[in-house]
């Protein structure tokens, strides 16, 4: 990789011994992609994906001391995924105690994090780019971001570049303020070599279409026939909730770090299907795939006819209209079955920003009435605690699903379980 | 006994019983129970990886087509290093991913350890290499499979 000037001295150590080893694992990753130099990152702000102050990965803690103890901090101000504990979420003694030995550095790393360049003391999310967060690149913008699901939201929906950056590495480039050009950076590495054909008879559940695009594409880039005919051709909050919950499954589920969606996200909307290679595979998606897809997922609880004791709504964390759209559907379900609370512990999730501004809303009046709690923690964080690992826990994420013993169910089958008394579907 | 050439990401020599995944390999979902639990084994605790579930991948050389998942994939494999849980190395039939990429490259700068990492071995690779087979990998990138 050629480096320009001022990037090779950082590497010769003109920055000290920190920077020029920030600079020397940069090139050793752009060279390993056969990136020929190095682009600035044009956003005005990054995201992290390590939020969490889990008291077995000091290696990682040590490495952001020595960062910070070299000068090495961010060059933009960054946002982080979401926090792993909220007092709010139900948990029993046990696994209280679990929660404060595992996660017993967070104090500390987050600490570390405001040296290294937070945007704000309540900047932990997912979900970014939501407008009461502020974390909004624009079009075109060069990204230094990790996060699955944040990173092909960026890509696919706002139309900004970021490759799927591991942790660390996404910190990196904005310490430095330069990536490897490379993948998704790059105009070549953003054309569709997959064509999916949509072709069900109503709208799929958008994290069961993710699921299955990304088992099928792994880290290809999609271009998505017959979606449109569902979300319409505006960007609206509906369809914006909708891409985002699909491509958190194409990126968990998978490694999809871009998508386009034909008539609606915006290289689409400009290029159409001239972003599709002329050798592109094609997979069909009808009613028989998403029911094969979905009778697939394993599922790892000690008793499969457990009733559910939890159930996870909102990873990633939900949006305002998500959280109104939510609120009318539980209560119009429980109503229909004569309850008025929720027949299972329930937790929705959403940004803290989200969260602070729905509080002020009659609906969340009406959803605390029904026993949901409302909280800004990772569930995946959450469900990392051994003592909750056992514990049957529904949910309708499909990144969830992937990561911990969570069981997956769509929003109807959740309504379903929710006011019925909590027999599984 | 076969021979593969591959490209060397992070150059090293290793041998080791490999450990097969036919399947992408989800980073995070693999480490994430023995991180949490300071299994020194790492025994693979991915319930979607039927091939590698529950099966020990400390010092195996991780065979698979590229990895999957949560962009802390690397930081895993970073971590997995500095607390002494590696695989002997990782191999990879495709071109290796961005987030496998930066967990070796983070570990060979950032740590002591040695986690040599090979990709583009071929498809043949992967079609011949089995679970239990000991693999041989050379600082040029060439892996040989012994049956």
């Amino acid at each position: 990789m050629q480096l320009a000037k001022e990037q090779q001295a950082i590497l010769d150590g003109s920055q000290g011994e920190t920077m020029a080893k920030v600079m020397k694992t940069l090139v050793m990753y752009g060279d390993t992609f056969g990136a020929d130099h190095m682009v600035p990152v044009t956003s005005q702000k990054g995201h992290l994906v390590t939020s969490f102050g889990l008291s077995v990965m000091k290696p990682v803690y040590s490495l952001m001391q020595q960062l910070i103890d070299g000068g090495a901090v961010s060059k933009q101000p960054f946002s982080v995924d979401p926090r792993p504990i909220d007092k709010h979420v139900p948990a029993n003694p046990l696994q209280n105690l679990f929660f404060k030995v595992m996660y017993s550095k967070q104090s500390d790393y987050e600490k570390q994090l405001t040296t290294l360049g937070l945007m704000s003391p309540d900047a932990f999310t997912c979900t970014c780019y939501m407008d009461e967060i502020g974390n909004i690149p624009a079009k075109g913008d060069v990204l230094s971001w990790a996060e699955s699901s944040a990173v092909v939201y960026a890509n696919s929906v706002l139309g900004a570049r970021s490759n799927r950056n591991s942790g660390i590495i996404e910190l990196f480039g904005s310490i430095v303020g330069f990536v490897p050009y490379f993948g998704l950076l790059t105009d070549s590495g953003r054309l569709a070599t997959w064509i999916i054909e949509v072709r069900t008879s109503q709208k799929p559940p958008a994290q069961l279409l993710g699921s299955a695009i990304g088992m099928k594409v792994m880290e290809e880039v999609p271009y998505i026939r017959g979606l449109d005919k569902f979300l319409g051709s505006e960007l609206g909050d509906d369809a914006k909730a909708y891409l985002k919950d699909m491509g958190a499954a194409t990126a968990s589920n998978g490694a999809v770090g871009l998508y386009h969606v034909e008539g609606l996200t915006p290289e689409a909307v400009d290029s159409g299907a001239d972003l599709i290679v002329s050798s592109a595979k094609t997979y069909i998606i009808d009613d028989a795939e998403l029911e094969r897809v979905k009778k697939n997922y394993p599922c790892i609880w000690k008793n499969p006819d457990a009733r559910p004791k939890l159930c996870f709504i909102g990873c990633p964390h939900l949006s305002q209209k998500q959280l109104h759209d939510w609120t009318t559907a539980l209560e119009k379900e429980l109503q229909a079955f004569g309850r008025k609370t929720v027949a299972v512990p329930t937790v929705f999730t959403a940004a803290p920003q989200v969260k602070k501004a729905f509080e002020q809303t009659d609906d969340y009046k009406r959803l605390s009435a029904m026993k949901v709690i409302l909280s800004d923690i990772c569930p995946l964080m959450y469900m990392n605690n051994p003592q909750c690992r056992n514990m049957p826990v529904i949910t309708n994420s499909n990144k969830l699903r992937t990561y911990t013993t969570a069981r997956y169910q769509t929003d109807d089958e959740i309504l379903q379980i929710l006011s019925k008394g909590a027999k599984l579907i | 006994m076969k021979t593969f050439q591959g490209r060397p990401v992070v150059p090293g020599t290793a041998k080791a019983e490999a450990l097969v995944s036919r399947s992408g390999f989800n980073t995070l979902a693999s480490f994430q129970k023995s991180l949490m639990s300071g299994d020194k084994n790492a025994v693979c605790s991915d319930q979607n990886n039927s091939a590698m579930y529950g099966q020990a991948m400390f010092g195996k050389a991780l065979c698979m087509p590229q990895t999957i998942g949560s962009t802390t994939g690397g930081m895993v494999l970073y971590c997995a290093a500095a607390l002494g849980q590696q695989p002997a190395c990782l191999l990879f039939s495709g071109p290796i991913d961005s987030l496998a990429a930066a967990g070796a490259i983070l570990s060979d700068v950032w740590t002591e350890v040695s986690m040599p990492t090979v990709d583009n071995l071929g498809d043949d690779f992967l079609d011949y290499v089995k679970t239990g087979m000991i693999v041989n990998v050379s600082e040029t990138g060439l892996v040989t499979v012994e049956e």
